[in-house]
C-alpha cells in the first residue's frame, strides 16, 4: 500500500510520513475490526469450546444429576466406559452398519452422480440442460423429514407405488414391507440419499468442467478423437481434483453418517440394520440417560474420523498432487 | 460442435437424452406422487392407489392441515426461526469476514487457529445438551436463535473467497477519506457481494427451515415444534400404528389433535393429512430453490474457482 502512493507524485513530506503511519494500522481501525470479530469469537468459545470439557466424561465415572459442574468434580474410572462400550453386544453391529452404508454410499454415489454430470454436459441444447439439473436438485432442497416420508409412503405394502409395480409386473407375490425387514435397508438408505444428491453433486462436477480450457477439445477434436475419448481425456482429468475433493470428504465422513436421514426411516424392526453410532449416542444419550458412555462413542469416533481426514488427504497428495490442505 | 452429426452421434445423443428424463422423472415422482395423492378424497384412495393424477379432487386435506391451531404454530415457530438467523447470521458472518480478510488485521493467526479448531472439533452431542441446560436455554426459544447466530468458518470461507474480488482500492481510497470500518462494509463490501450474500442466505434458510434436531435434542414442550419436527411424530405415530412397534410420537398432543379430525369423515384420512402436510412445508423451499441455481453459480462456485 505504502509502496503504491510513493509512484503517485506525492510530495516528499508526506512520503515520509507514508512510511511511518501505514494504513490500517491505528488503535481506532483495529478496535472497530475487535467489534465486528468478538461476537463471533464469543459464540464460537460458549457452544464450540466449552463443550469440549465435556470430553472429560468419557474418562469419569459421572452421574447425570451432578449437572454441567459434575464434568470436573466427578472421579476418573481408568477407562471404565470405553470397557463398557467394547463389551456391549450393540457395539460390533452399530460399527459395521455406519462403515456399510457410508462406505457402499460413496463407492456407488460418487462414480453414478460423475457419470451423469458427464452425460449431461454432452447435453447440446443448453435450456434442456439446465432444466435438467433444476429438476434434479429440487429434492436436495427437500429435508430428511419430507424426502423420507415421501419414501416410506411409497414403500408402503398398502398403497405405495413400489410394492404395486412390483406385484403388478409378477416379481414378487405378496407385498414387501420394506422399512420393516433389516435385509433391505442399507440398500434404501444409500439409493435414496443417491436420489435427494445426485442432481446438486453434479452441479459440482459440471461447474468444474466448465472450467477446462476449451480449445483442448477443439483440437482433441480436429486430431479425430471419438467423443467419448474426448470425455475420458479431457473431461475426467480436468475434474480430478474436484473429485478428490469430494472423495477425501467422503472418507473423513466415515464414521459419521447422516443422522437426520437415518433416523427418519429408522423403527425398532430395522434397527438390526439402522443402528449407526450416531442414532446411538442420541438414543442412549440423551434417551437413557448415559452421558458418560454416549461421550466416549463420541469422542472415540472424532478422533478415528480426524485420522481418516489426515490419512486421505496424504494419500491423496501423494497419488494426485491435490489435497484439501 | 466440431464434425459432422454422424449416425452413432445421433444415437448417442438420443439415448442421453432419454436417460436424462428417465432419471428427471426418478427424482420429481415422489414429489409428485405425494401432491396428487393428499389432493385426492382419503376413502377413494383405499379403493387404490393412484399414481399420475387425483381420482376424486379435493382441497380437504389441505384446508385442515392449514387450519389446524398445531400445524400453525408449528408453522409460525419454523417460520420465525428461519427469518431470524437468516437475516442476523448472514449479515454478522458477513461482518466477521470482512473485518478477518483485512490485510491490516492485527492477531490475525489467533482468529484462524480458533476458526479451523471450530471446523474439525465439537465437544459432541451430550456435551452441548448439557452446556445448554446449564445456560438456563434448553426447552427456550432462544435454543433455536442464539447458537446460530454466527454461521460458522465454512461460510466464512465462502465469503472470503468472493470478497477477494473487490479491488483494494476502494477500501484505500475510502480509508484516505476518513470511512471507519462498519462504513465500508456497509458501503463497499454489501453492495459488491449480493450474490454470494443471496446464494448463501438461500442455503442458511433452507437449512434452518428443514432442521429437526434442535427440536429433537433441545426441546420438550410442545409449543416450541417446529413444523419438520411435527411432521416426523405424524410420520413416526402413523408408521407405528401400521406396524404395531412401539408407539413413537403417539403421546404428542399436536399429533393427535390433527389425527382426531381425520376420524369419521371419510374425504380427510390420516394418509391424506400426513401427504398434505408434507407437501405444504415444502412449498416454501420449492418456491425459492430456483434462486438458488442462480445465485449458487454467480455467488459460490465463481468466488472459489477464481481463488
Amino acid at each position: 500500500m505504502a509502496k503504491g502512493a510513493t509512484q503517485g507524485g506525492i510530495p516528499t513530506a508526506n512520503i515520509k510520513r507514508k512510511k511511518t503511519f501505514r494504513l490500517g494500522h491505528d488503535l481506532r481501525t483495529q478496535l472497530e475490526l475487535m467489534t465486528m470479530l468478538w461476537p463471533a469469537i464469543i459464540i464460537i468459545v460458549i457452544f464450540d469450546f466449552i463443550p469440549m470439557s465435556g470430553l472429560l466424561m468419557a474418562f469419569k465415572a459421572y452421574d447425570p444429576i451432578s449437572g454441567f459442574k459434575g464434568i470436573f468434580t466427578s472421579q476418573w474410572n481408568n477407562f471404565e466406559n470405553f470397557m463398557t462400550i467394547f463389551r456391549n453386544f450393540e457395539f460390533w453391529p452399530m460399527v459395521r452398519n455406519t462403515l456399510g452404508i457410508n462406505l457402499l454410499g460413496s463407492l456407488i454415489g460418487i462414480p453414478v452422480t460423475l457419470i451423469f454430470a458427464l452425460l449431461l454436459n454432452e447435453i447440446q441444447n443448453a435450456k434442456f440442460k439446465s432444466f435438467v439439473q433444476t429438476v434434479t436438485y429440487l429434492p436436495h432442497f427437500l429435508s430428511w423429514v419430507i424426502f423420507g416420508g415421501l419414501f416410506i409412503t411409497l414403500l408402503n405394502p398398502d398403497g405405495g407405488i413400489v410394492n404395486f409395480l412390483l406385484l403388478k409386473l409378477g416379481l414378487i407375490d405378496e407385498a414387501i414391507l420394506f422399512l420393516g425387514e433389516p435385509k433391505y435397508f442399507w440398500g434404501i438408505a444409500i439409493g435414496t440419499n443417491l436420489l435427494k444428491e445426485i442432481g446438486w453433486g453434479a452441479i459440482l462436477y459440471l461447474a468444474a468442467m466448465a472450467g477446462i480450457d476449451q480449445s483442448l477439445y477443439e483440437a482433441a477434436a480436429i486430431d479425430g478423437a471419438s467423443r467419448l475419448k474426448r470425455m475420458l481425456h479431457i473431461t475426467l482429468p480436468g475434474i480430478l481434483p474436484t473429485v478428490m475433493i469430494l472423495v477425501i470428504f467422503a472418507i473423513s465422513g466415515m464414521l459419521n453418517n447422516n443422522f437426520t436421514q437415518i433416523y427418519v426411516l429408522q423403527n425398532s424392526l430395522n434397527m438390526p440394520t439402522s443402528q449407526v453410532i450416531d442414532t446411538y449416542v442420541y438414543r442412549t444419550g440423551l434417551g437413557q440417560f448415559q452421558f458418560a458412555s454416549a461421550t466416549a462413542i463420541g469422542l472415540m469416533k472424532s478422533v478415528f474420523a480426524l485420522a481418516l481426514l489426515l490419512g486421505a488427504n496424504h494419500l491423496s497428495k501423494k497419488l494426485t498432487k491435490s489435497g484439501l490442505f | 460442435m466440431v464434425g459432422g452429426r454422424s449416425w452413432r452421434e445421433r444415437t448417442f445423443n438420443v439415448t442421453n437424452v432419454v436417460i436424462m428424463i428417465a432419471i428427471m422423472i426418478v427424482t420429481i415422482y415422489p414429489f409428485w406422487f405425494s401432491v396428487v395423492n393428499s389432493l385426492n378424497t382419503g376413502d377413494n384412495l383405499v379403493r387404490g392407489p393412484i399414481f399420475a393424477w387425483p381420482r376424486e379432487f379435493t382441497w380437504a386435506s389441505w384446508a385442515t392441515v392449514m387450519s389446524d391451531p398445531g400445524m400453525l404454530k408449528a408453522a409460525w415457530i419454523s417460520g420465525s426461526r428461519t427469518v431470524i438467523v437468516t437475516v442476523i447470521s448472514i449479515l454478522y458472518t458477513a461482518m466477521f469476514t470482512y473485518a478477518f480478510s483485512r490485510s491490516y488485521l492485527k492477531g490475525k493467526k489467533w482468529y484462524v487457529a480458533i476458526g479451523f479448531t471450530s471446523m474439525y472439533f465439537s465437544g459432541g452431542l451430550i456435551p452441548s445438551f448439557m452446556l445448554l441446560n446449564w445456560l438456563g436455554l434448553y426447552d427456550t426459544y432462544w435454543v433455536y436463535i442464539i447458537p446460530a447466530l454466527f454461521g460458522g468458518f465454512w461460510n466464512v470461507i465462502i465469503f472470503n473467497a468472493n470478497f477477494k474480488a473487490i479491488p483494494e482500492a476502494l477500501f484505500e481510497s475510502a480509508k484516505m477519506d476518513g470511512a471507519n470500518e462498519y462504513t465500508m462494509f456497509f458501503r463497499i463490501v454489501i453492495p459488491l457481494s449480493k450474490p454470494v450474500l443471496a446464494a448463501l442466505s438461500v442455503f442458511t434458510a433452507v437449512g434452518v427451515w428443514n432442521d429437526y434436531g434442535a427440536t429433537l435434542y433441545f426441546t420438550q414442550s410442545a409449543d416450541l415444534q417446529t413444523l419438520q419436527y411435527l411432521i416426523l411424530k405424524l410420520i413416526q405415530s402413523s408408521n407405528a400404528v401400521e406396524q404395531m412397534a412401539n408407539v413413537a410420537g403417539a403421546n404428542n398432543a399436536a399429533v393427535e389433535a390433527l389425527y382426531s379430525k381425520a376420524q369419521g369423515a371419510g374425504i380427510v384420512t390420516a394418509r391424506t393429512l400426513q401427504l398434505a402436510a408434507m407437501v405444504i412445508s415444502s412449498i416454501p423451499m420449492v418456491i425459492m430453490y430456483p434462486f438458488a441455481q442462480k445465485f449458487f453459480i454467480k455467488g459460490v462456485l465463481l468466488g472459489s474457482i477464481k481463488e
